[in-house]
């Protein structure tokens, strides 16, 4: 059994961890108690923190699509700027598509990861209000997908594999990125992604928002985060346009099947990397070890294929996505 | 029979079985006169959706065309039910209604004798999105294409991903995109032809990465829906917004093309391209 930190009291609760902040209540209650009393109340506590434990445990393994959805938009989720933190031992910010901008909401730069030099792209969510604004949400315009692709053709020019993280609700829909082409600008990176001449790996950390996810997504190694999401359209999206009512969500994302046992079953993601009990954000140096071991993995075996059977795997990969009838 | 069901009924006479309403200018047209049209507005020139054998039809050679995994069809991976039912149901229900298998009819034929690798889309076909039945029969047809080295054309027209298959029709986006990567390693040519309308999923893969992307005159195309973006942005868009004559502004689009005129503007294009 994971030996689980007690859920610390500053992170926000969601509705299904309601058991958990009540007893996690009585156990900060009785603690004090002893403290004040300077009596030892170690049996009882020992009994409601194996409670705990079982509860979180039990909660945890039962999770429904919705709930894993709530987990993934996690607002103390770890983000981008956690990851260079924990992840990388240096990380060199390259910024601007050198056409129009140079986008907040998706970031990149040279970062070493233990002893590799990689490029690390990812989408960039802000911890409050004034960083999520200037970042978008990490909802990427075109120039956030173009200053990407510059940087993987970068990578590729120095022979070092590319590391996305992809954590956004989907690409930007706004009056500007249309008209700078978020649709091409997309695509562009779907097509060259494909064919780049160094290994890719992709890790759903967070949401997994349709296009604006894949348009960073391709690659030969697709991992997602325990409790991370992947969808080609928000539960609430669904819900609203098939049930016409976004009310409906929860049935939207069980339909929907977005959960990442679920996309390793159907063949779309190739490996799930655990996160500790309650979620990434109850320790995030554990989650982030979990991720920097898989990176690390994939990206020495990779590195170990001539480019050609490299790219030719690729394509197989992508062309066996996808089920029908003959 | 009161007054109100016999207006009723004769609104629906109406709508369904003489008249057409233009989409772009609302004008009603007679629905001989649409059809006599290539389903092009005699007044304001909108080039409405077209099923794939009849956009067959107007490019390709007769006698030409040999279609291509026809029997590739929807499977309900996901086991999907919304509010009106099992998609697994009304696949069967779209099926027999269309006499057609997928939202994309693939095969080969000639444009003025040069032979081609085609893909046509079906808008009628659950909106004409992309789902796992679909990305496989382009895969197919690109990857004849870059064996035979003929040139390949997408005629698309879809609302984007297909719902109902979940992120595997997500995964389309890209599965499509790689085999386009493996024509242009080998110097296949690949024209797009968007046509109306050509949104989402389908907009933000194949369909805008042609060597050459053409549209028909007031095609819709775009990524994200007009009422996301108005409602994300609080304000209203301009009238010709995601229009084929704004994208051709704002350059994603090389040449705005009539539907009568598309199958010699191919065939020119086309020339340029010399086997060696």
């Amino acid at each position: 059994m994971m030996k689980h930190a007690a859920l610390k009291t500053d992170i926000p609760m969601l509705d299904f961890e309601k058991p958990l902040a009540e007893l996690q209540k009585a156990i900060d209650k009785l603690k004090s108690h002893a403290l004040d009393k300077g009596e030892d109340f170690g049996e009882q506590l020992k009994n409601l923190q194996l409670q705990y434990e079982q509860n979180c445990q039990a909660i945890y393994a039962g999770l429904t699509p919705i709930q894993t959805v709530q987990i993934a938009r996690h607002p103390h989720r770890p983000l981008f700027c956690d990851y260079v933190s924990l992840l990388c031992s240096d990380f060199v910010e390259l910024h601007g598509d050198r056409c129009f901008g140079d986008d907040r909401g998706l970031v990149g730069g040279f970062a070493t990861i233990g002893n590799l030099k990689v490029m690390l792209i990812g989408h960039n969510k802000g911890k409050n209000v004034t960083e999520n604004i200037e970042r978008n949400f990490g909802q990427a315009k075109p120039e956030g997908y173009r200053k990407a692709l510059r940087l993987m053709h970068l990578a590729e020019k120095y022979d070092m594999p590319i590391i996305t993280l992809i954590d956004t609700q989907g690409a930007y829909p706004g009056l500007d990125a249309e008209e700078r082409g978020q649709a091409e600008a997309i695509a562009r990176n779907l097509t060259e992604m494909a064919h780049i001449k160094t290994p890719i790996i992709c890790t759903v950390t967070g949401e997994g928002g349709s296009g604006g996810a894949l348009g960073i997504g391709v690659g030969d190694i697709i991992c997602m985060l325990q409790y991370s999401v992947y969808s080609v359209i928000s539960p609430e999206g669904c819900a609203s346009i098939l049930w016409r009512d976004a009310s409906f969500a929860p049935k939207a994302a069980e339909a929907l099947k977005l959960t990442a046992p679920s996309l390793l079953q159907m063949g779309v993601i190739d490996e799930i990397i655990p996160e500790p009990a309650g979620g990434a954000h109850h320790d995030y140096r554990k989650t982030i070890d979990a991720v920097r071991d898989a990176i690390i993995k994939h990206a020495t075996k990779l590195s170990k294929l001539p480019v050609t059977k490299l790219i030719d795997k690729r394509f197989e990969k992508f062309s066996k996505i996808g089920k029908f009838q003959q | 029979m009161g007054w109100f069901s016999k207006t009723d009924t004769i609104k629906k006479i109406v709508k369904n079985d003489i008249w057409i309403r233009c989409e772009s200018c609302k004008a009603h047209v007679f629905k001989q006169d649409w059809k006599n049209n290539l389903n092009v507005c005699p007044q304001c020139n909108f080039h409405g959706t077209i099923n794939a054998y009849e956009r067959i039809g107007l490019i390709i050679d007769a006698g030409t065309f040999k279609e291509i995994n026809q029997s590739i069809t929807p499977s309900d991976p996901l086991d999907f039910v919304d509010a009106k039912g099992a998609y697994r149901e009304k696949i069967i229900e779209t099926r027999e209604k269309l006499k057609l298998n997928e939202s994309v009819v693939t095969g080969t034929g000639k444009i003025c004798d040069i032979p081609v690798s085609l893909a046509v889309m079906d808008f009628r076909f659950f909106g004409g999105s992309l789902g796992s039945g679909t990305g496989e029969k382009i895969l197919l047809a690109a990857n004849y294409a870059y064996e035979h080295r003929i040139p390949f054309i997408i005629f698309s027209a879809s609302g984007g991903a297909r719902m109902q298959e979940g992120t595997l029709s997500l995964m389309q986006m890209a599965k499509t995109c790689a085999a386009i990567a493996r024509l242009n390693d080998r110097k296949v040519p690949y024209i797009s032809v968007l046509t109306h309308p050509t949104t989402g999923g389908v907009s933000a893969s194949f369909a805008m990465v042609g060597d050459l992307n053409i549209a028909e005159p007031q095609a819709l195309i775009g990524f994200a829906g007009r009422r996301v973006i108005e409602q994300t942005i609080k304000q209203k868009l301009p009238d010709n917004f995601q229009k084929a004559e704004f994208l051709l502004e704002h350059g994603f689009i090389d040449a705005i093309i009539n539907r009568k005129d598309m199958k010699k503007a191919l065939a020119n294009i086309l020339s340029y391209y010399i086997v060696k």
